[in-house]
């Protein structure tokens, strides 16, 4: 029997709730009505999976994959690992998209202000597809902390952002990834919008010696869990509600 | 002591920040050339079986601004409702629809759109049939994790009253919420659906 049954009900006291104060722009985004609960339909657990097609050969590489007249500035990283659902199954076929600042913690976009430089050589891009454990890699350059416009001298500790599909529209899912070992993260409204200290250590990357190759690049190690699914068949309540 | 279940916890979600846009639609923000168009942008191929429409509307926050940093996704049924997705064992869905679509709203003014066809009617588990109806999955600074809603269309007013989903709505006021209404407009049929993040025109937002 697959797993084909509907997907575990979302902790939802594991995710940060909506409001967070701290945060200040979630205070008007922020629903204040209680969400409908709705049992998993079709709708929900079917999706869209996209085939490898879809990329190119450097879509997973942004060291090279915006470069115009060299490598981009910054410490080479290799991020790496697997996608999961809550069985601890692999997770084949998942479309990973990254998003992130430069060495120097700048985004390529027209809404940024910081000092910083934009690196001519990094987009900041990049994706890929799980293969049939799940695993995925990419290779770039660590990004830099930056400040924000919250509080009146907030900075954002370095990370990247994932955006992951799995097999259902109900995994879909957009986190971030730290770093080990740097103290801002503990400082950023941002990560303090997860309440639980163990449910943020599981976006921290895990630097990887053993992984990281000598006078080329460290690696960094990234595993994400999607929701996971019953096994079990017998849940169809044939007789309607 | 009893056995161990050995489940892991879903990763827990971040907001997807005000760049969103580099990461998951990057021509439409000016990073060309890695990838040759942004996923999810072109919905149909030239033989999409169907009625073609275009869903547009805006983001609200709180204070009735609209959201020119959102980023939409859909995700529906074809014209058949079969979806396009290995986990749909009904048949094979219109090969020519992807089913999926993402926009950003404009940075200028805070609208989405997007080209799409009128879905057909996709049975609930207990095999009644669900009103044609459009997920939606709504992300952006300041949004924590992401929110699922459904558009349904106005003008399906029979379809809608037997829909097991809208059924269960006990505030029948906040009903309207999830209805997109016909606008006039050249071409295709033009479908808006505003989503209200709070207020008292709050959209339901479902936790699935």
């Amino acid at each position: 029997m697959s797993d084909r049954g509907s997907f575990y009900q979302r902790d939802r006291a594991w995710h940060p709730p909506a409001f967070t104060p701290q945060y200040k722009t979630s205070v008007l985004r922020s629903p204040q009505k209680a969400p409908l609960s709705l049992e998993n339909t079709l709708s929900e657990m079917t999706g869209p999976v996209f085939g490898r097609s879809l990329l190119g050969e450097l879509d997973n590489d942004l060291i090279h994959n915006f470069a115009k007249s060299g490598d981009p500035i910054g410490p080479r990283i290799l991020v790496y690992g697997r996608v999961l659902d809550e069985n601890g199954h692999g997770v084949s076929g998942a479309l990973v998209e990254v998003w992130q600042a430069n060495a120097g913690g700048r985004y390529r976009h027209k809404k940024e202000s910081y000092l910083a430089p934009l690196d001519p050589n990094f987009g900041g891009c990049g994706r890929a597809i799980t293969d049939e454990h799940g695993a995925y890699m990419f290779r770039t350059i660590k990004p830099g902390p930056y400040p924000w416009p919250n509080r009146v001298n907030d900075w954002r500790p370095a990370h990247i952002h994932f955006s992951l599909f799995g097999h259902a529209f109900a995994q879909r899912l957009i986190t971030q990834m730290y770093f080990e070992g740097d103290p801002m993260i503990w400082q950023c409204p941002i990560v303090q919008t997860i309440p639980d200290r163990g449910a943020i250590e599981t976006l921290v990357a895990a630097l990887d010696r053993s992984n990281s190759i000598h006078m080329d690049i460290l690696a960094y190690k990234f595993d994400i869990v999607l929701r996971g699914r019953r096994s079990t068949l017998f849940e169809n309540r044939l007789e309607g509600n | 002591m009893v056995q161990a279940l050995h489940r892991l916890k879903e990763s827990p979600s971040q907001t997807a920040g005000p760049y969103v846009h580099i990461g998951c639609t990057p021509n439409h923000c000016g990073i060309a050339g890695v990838y040759p168009t942004d996923l999810g942008a072109a919905m149909l191929g030239p033989a999409a079986k169907g009625e073609r429409i275009v869903v547009k509307g805006h983001v609200y926050d709180g204070g009735g601004a609209p959201l020119k940093d959102a980023m939409i996704e859909i995700w529906q049924a074809d014209a058949a409702g079969l979806y396009n997705s290995p986990a749909e064992k009904r048949g094979a869905s219109d090969p020519d629809f992807a089913g999926f679509g993402r926009q950003a709203t404009d940075g200028a003014h805070g609208e989405y759109r997007l080209e799409t066809i009128k879905p057909g009617r996709v049975p609930f588990p207990d095999g009644r049939l669900m009103a044609p109806h459009i997920t939606f999955w709504i992300t952006a600074r300041g949004i924590n994790i992401g929110l699922h809603t459904r558009m349904y269309f106005a003008n399906e007013a029979e379809a809608n009253m037997q829909c097991p989903v809208l059924m269960r709505v006990e505030h029948r006021q906040r009903l309207p919420t999830l209805l997109a209404s016909r606008e006039p407009g050249d071409g295709a049929p033009n479908y808006r659906f505003d989503i209200h993040l709070q207020g008292d025109r709050e959209t339901i937002f479902f936790d699935i």
